[in-house]
């Protein structure tokens, strides 16, 4: 029962408010692209022991979605932060490296 | 026998008698009892029957952790199995009965078991019953489920009403011992919202028995002052009755309070479920105390130390008259002491250390009570009740010296803290050699949100004995906890707590230390689940090694135990027989709830009517009073037909096809999803969610459309409507509408931000209804107000108006293959416009239709259904709707995944229509049967059926299946498994079964 700060409304929602909507920053493969690549956007997902990122939709608030950056160990959460972006914020990067030093997440550290 | 003492008990008020029954037995408490002192006071030692072995099993505890003492109580609509009869307040005209035996509990059949019990080890069910394979399905298991589980479920529907609250705290304070209380007072007094929760009735804990000195106060006066500052706080809740039950993930907290167990006859819930969230959690739950291991340590008369205490102090109830006390620590001398100090026998206290000296052993000695140092018991003499006990050499293997009848025996092997609700959330807990314990480690408490420690730990339940350390402990666990919520704490002293000078205790895992195999299987771990040391030693023997498999192979600690009785000596009998140190063993994971909570307060409210929403059209009234027979889609109610009397629901919905197809039909399609997408990139957007072309649709015109996921399947189809240069509206299936707008939204939100799409689902904003047959336009022209003809408004065009006054937006769609027209009106107007079309149709045959007249003539019409001829492996290729996937787009989604060789495989099984060579109906879900068998010895099969109905139009059975190049087979017929082991044959035909050419929608 997590609790995460909706950054669309301001709201401290409770998991219950909540639909997780699995990984992050996945880069989408379209038509014309290598089997490989379509194979890893389709099904390949970091599942990582540690720091994650996450979609989030607060489906029984604002309905809008919204990313969050988390440890799957330890439930510690980085921050949340828009939907609309390609990558994490370098605030939320900067939260991470605060308390998880030399972390790395795909393309991301 | 147990009896009750002349002396009254702290919580007994004698001057109110209470009547109850056991087992039909009627029987007297007091108020203030809870049912195991009344039933003790009743000399009722014995309660019920164990699970395995079915040995007579007397009370052991005196609270939650109670293995035995588990009684249905009431009867009917509030009858519930496996009460604790511990935590079982007495009130006037309770009935319980005692569970796992038949016939009775004096005379049980099943106690046969125990004379068997040598060939009944562990993993005597894992082993005896997987030869040979057959005999499980069909002899073993029913024979297992007859004998399994613990009491009855309950038959009635409860009648009792429950509620949730939700709440939130700075601190939360669990378990209203001393501990508890001085953390909730330093909490308090720095203004921070606290919430205190004790699962019994009564404040206090294992003070208000013992009694130390605090403060200069007796226990009891210091606990009923500082419940009243409490009480005088306007920012501390506290409850009684209310069990800190679970702490999950982020300082979440179920609590389950119970308001009318102890008085049935108050009004209001009868449990309430807290749902809380508290900043800072301080876990002040105890200890519980450790039975013995010692032969016949099951015996109905072994009773743990404190309790056999609890019953005398509170509730002025003697356990027996002769009362052995066996021991490994000084706190057990108190049970003595107080014992003697009530005129019953201490025969001995059997104490296993070589030597002790503290204040409570001089105590003993100088009430003249015999104290034997070194010794153990080696074997409990009795059958239903104790008559005796044995007494030998602790450190030898079991040679009686001597034997003591008695007829009670008190045992404690230490205590040990309650950590699970600081276990529940991830806490790790480190082992304490000195006190022989597992205790929490206040480096490694569970982390919150902010990556900190949201949960402390203080008092028993943090390793202190001593009721000095207990409240110094628990006042700076709330000072503390009360700072990490963001409070400030006042100046102020700590409470301070006196106490007898006691010995260490030498940890005893098993009685005599060398005890015999003889010995060792009679010497009880888990009374409930009859599981001895040596089935333990048996485990590791085999192979357990992981305390979590050996728990499971010989159930030790499972059902309601949890770890809290068994846990300890058993991990430490895994541990010797594996020789490794305890906490290399650990232990096994504790889950919430700490004990079981009601079914009833985990629904609530939530049920019948308020389980879940019924969403009803603006026509439903009118369904409900004209025969509808509902069935349910997604949360919507359908009319499945419209049963007439006299008439069986299949004669209706034949009936209504027939009308349909020869008259007029409407059919209530407000249930319809209905998706307006809106503006300047809308276009370009639903063409990335349609598999065909959307923006190149022209205003006024309307075309089907399919949706796939990312991964080619088939996800969702309708009719899209284009409104106006930027909006459309697209229909959805009834129960897609949600799913596709969230689907809709995820694409919008966070992949394609920057596209200017707003999408609004409108699904109940319309009544919408299908006028359908050959006499439609007569009946619209009938209302009048727009030109409904061929000329202006042809199929798959739509067009706004009014019919009869009515604001409409008129479809020309036809999922019949009739003449059809579907009518939007606003919702607020539906039912009004339903019943102008029922009354200026009756002169053309009108009828309403329901669900399955639908199925059936667009099945007879070739037309799929999402969930019938999909099921997510379905591709639209596979259903021959190639024509609806555009050649000319770059991209859509799904699209690169039908890129994919598998997806292009020519074996594929696709889409054709089945005709039954005798005209019956395929059953659903057949599959189409092959030569040979596959490698598990199953049938090869070469398709399935998607949808088979009976066409009263036809007169025949029609189907759809998939079907392995199943359109090159036209003609050929195949072979369709029955339930019943026999086939049926059909003919591979055109899936379109009706009107081929289209010449009856197209008029």
């Amino acid at each position: 029962m997590l609790t995460l700060h909706c950054p669309n409304c301001g709201v401290h929602a409770d998991e219950t408010d909540l639909h997780a909507e699995g990984e992050a920053h996945l880069k989408r493969f379209a038509s014309g692209s290598s089997d490989d690549d379509f194979h890893d956007y389709m099904f390949q997902r970091q599942n990582p022991k540690g720091v994650h990122f996450e979609r989030w939709k607060h489906v029984y608030g604002c309905g809008k979605y919204f990313l969050a950056a988390r440890c799957t160990a330890t439930l510690e959460v980085f921050g949340t932060y828009s939907a609309q972006t390609h990558e994490p914020p370098q605030a939320i990067k900067d939260a991470i490296t605060a308390k998880r030093p030399g972390w790395s997440w795909g393309d991301f550290s | 026998m147990s009896t009750r003492l002349a002396n009254a008990g702290r919580l007994v008020n004698k001057n109110k008698a209470v009547s109850f029954t056991f087992n039909g037995k009627n029987l007297r408490g007091f108020e203030g009892d809870t049912l195991a002192s009344a039933l003790l006071a009743n000399d009722q030692m014995m309660v019920g029957r164990s699970f395995k072995y079915h040995r007579p099993r007397g009370v052991v505890a005196s609270g939650a952790e109670e293995p035995n003492g588990l009684v249905n109580l009431g009867k009917d609509n509030t009858f519930e199995p496996n009460q604790r009869i511990t935590t079982t307040e007495l009130f006037d005209g309770l009935t319980a009965t005692s569970q796992n035996h038949w016939p009775s509990l004096e005379f049980d059949v099943g106690v046969i078991n125990t004379y068997f019990s040598r060939f009944m080890p562990a993993g005597f069910y894992y082993k005896m019953f997987i030869h040979p394979r057959p005999f499980w399905k069909h002899i073993y298991e029913p024979m297992i489920r007859q004998a399994a589980g613990l009491g009855k479920a309950p038959k009635d529907r409860d009648t009792d009403t429950y509620e949730h609250f939700n709440a939130s705290f700075d601190v939360m304070v669990v378990g209203g011992g001393i501990a508890g209380l001085a953390a909730a007072h330093s909490a308090g007094q720095s203004g921070a919202r606290v919430m205190l929760v004790e699962q019994t009735a009564d404040w206090g804990g294992r003070a208000v028995v013992d009694m130390p000195s605090i403060d200069g106060k007796t226990a009891q006066d210091w606990v009923a002052d500082t419940v009243q500052a409490l009480e005088n706080m306007p920012n501390v809740t506290i409850r009684l009755r209310t069990q800190g039950s679970g702490v999950y993930d982020h300082g979440y907290v179920l609590a389950y309070e119970r308001l009318t167990d102890h008085a049935p006859e108050n009004d209001g819930p009868r449990h309430r479920l807290w749902r809380i969230r508290a900043k800072q959690i301080v876990t002040a739950t105890g200890a519980i105390e450790r039975p013995l291991s010692f032969a016949g340590n099951d015996i109905p008369g072994v009773v743990l130390a404190a309790a056999v205490r609890d019953y005398a102090i509170n509730f002025g109830v003697s356990v027996g008259d002769r009362t052995v006390v066996v021991t490994n620590n000084d706190d057990a001398y108190r049970t003595a002491i107080t014992l003697k100090k009530a005129g019953l026998d201490i025969p001995a206290i059997i104490d296993a250390r070589t030597s002790a000296e503290g204040d409570l052993i001089d105590e003993a000695k100088a009430l003249g009570i015999r104290v034997e140092f070194g010794k153990g018991i080696a074997k409990v003499k009795g059958g239903k009740r104790v008559t005796g006990v044995a007494i030998c050499n602790q450190a030898g293997e079991g040679a009686v010296i001597e034997e003591i009848s008695c007829d009670c025996v008190a045992m404690s092997g230490g205590w040990s803290p309650v950590v699970h609700l600081w276990s529940h959330c991830g806490g790790k807990l480190i082992w304490d050699a000195d006190q022989a314990m597992f205790r929490p480690d206040p480096e490694k408490p569970p982390l919150g949100a902010d990556g900190a420690g949201f949960v402390v730990t203080a008092g028993v339940a943090n390793g202190h004995l001593f009721t000095a350390e207990v409240i110094a402990d628990g006042f700076a666990a709330g000072r503390s906890a009360a700072k990490a919520a963001g409070f400030k704490a006042k100046a102020a002293q700590a409470p301070m707590g006196e106490d007898a000078h006691e010995g260490p205790l030498a940890p005893v895992w098993l009685m005599p230390q060398g005890a015999s195999h003889a010995l060792r299987s009679k010497a009880w771990l888990d009374f409930q689940n009859d599981v001895k040391v040596s089935d333990v030693q048996l485990a590791a023997q085999e192979g357990y090694e992981s305390v979590e498999h050996a728990k499971r192979y010989t159930t030790i600690g499972m059902a309601t135990d949890q770890g809290k009785l068994s846990n300890i000596n058993g991990l430490a009998t895994l541990a010797k027989s594996l020789n490794a140190e305890i906490p290399n063993v650990g232990t096994t994971t504790f889950r919430p709830p700490y004990t079981p909570i009601s079914m009833s307060v985990i629904a609530g409210v939530a049920k019948n009517e308020l389980f879940q929403p019924i969403r009803k059209t603006p026509m439903s009234d009118w369904h409900t009073a004209n025969g509808a027979d509902y069935e349910p889609v997604g949360q919507w109610r359908r009319p499945y037909a419209y049963v007439r009397s006299g008439e069986t629901v299949h004669d209706a919905v034949n009936r209504e096809v027939v009308n349909t197809r020869e008259k007029l039909g409407l059919l209530d399609a407000s249930t319809l999803g209905k998706l307006v997408v809106k503006g300047p990139d809308a276009g370009k957007f639903l063409d990335m969610m349609y598999t065909n072309m959307m923006s190149n649709l022209a205003v006024g015109k309307c075309r089907y459309g399919l949706m796939c996921s990312e991964n080619g399947f088939l996800s969702d189809d309708g009719v899209v409507a284009r409104i106006d240069e930027d909006t459309w509206l697209c229909h959805t299936t009834t129960g897609g509408a949600e799913r596709i707008h969230a689907w809709m939204e995820d694409w919008l939100q966070c992949e394609w931000w920057d596209w200017k799409v707003y999408v609004a689902n409108v699904t109940e904003q319309w009544a919408q209804v299908a006028v359908v047959g050959p006499n439609a336009r007569k009946v619209l022209e009938k209302l009048g107000g727009m030109d409904v003809s061929k000329e202006t408004l042809p199929f798959m065009q739509w067009a706004d108006g009014t019919l009869g006054g009515f604001d409409a937006r008129v479809y020309r769609i036809s999922f019949s293959g009739e003449l059809s027209y579907e009518i939007a009106v606003p919702a607020s107007q539906g039912r009004a416009f339903w019943d102008a079309l029922l009354a200026a149709g009756e002169e053309f045959g009108a009828m309403p239709y329901g669900t399955e007249a639908l199925h059936i003539m667009r099945a007879e019409k070739g037309f799929i259904m999402i969930g019938d001829e999909t099921d997510g492996t379905v591709i639209p290729q596979d259903l021959n709707l190639q024509w609806a996937i555009s050649k000319k787009k770059e991209d859509f989604l799904g699209k690169r995944a039908q890129e994919r060789s598998h997806m292009a495989d020519p074996n594929r099984w696709k889409l054709v229509g089945l005709e039954t060579v005798d005209g019956s109906v395929i059953p659903d879900g057949a599959y189409a049967i092959a030569e040979g068998t596959n490698a598990n010895g199953q049938r090869n099969t070469q398709g399935r059926v998607t949808s088979t109905y009976y066409s009263p139009t036809l007169k025949r059975g029609i189907a759809m299946g998939l079907v392995l190049h199943g359109p090159d087979r036209m003609g050929e017929v195949i072979e369709f498994n029955k339930v019943d082991g026999t086939t049926v044959q059909a003919k591979i035909v055109d899936q379109v079964f009706y009107d081929k050419d289209g010449e009856k929608q197209n008029v």
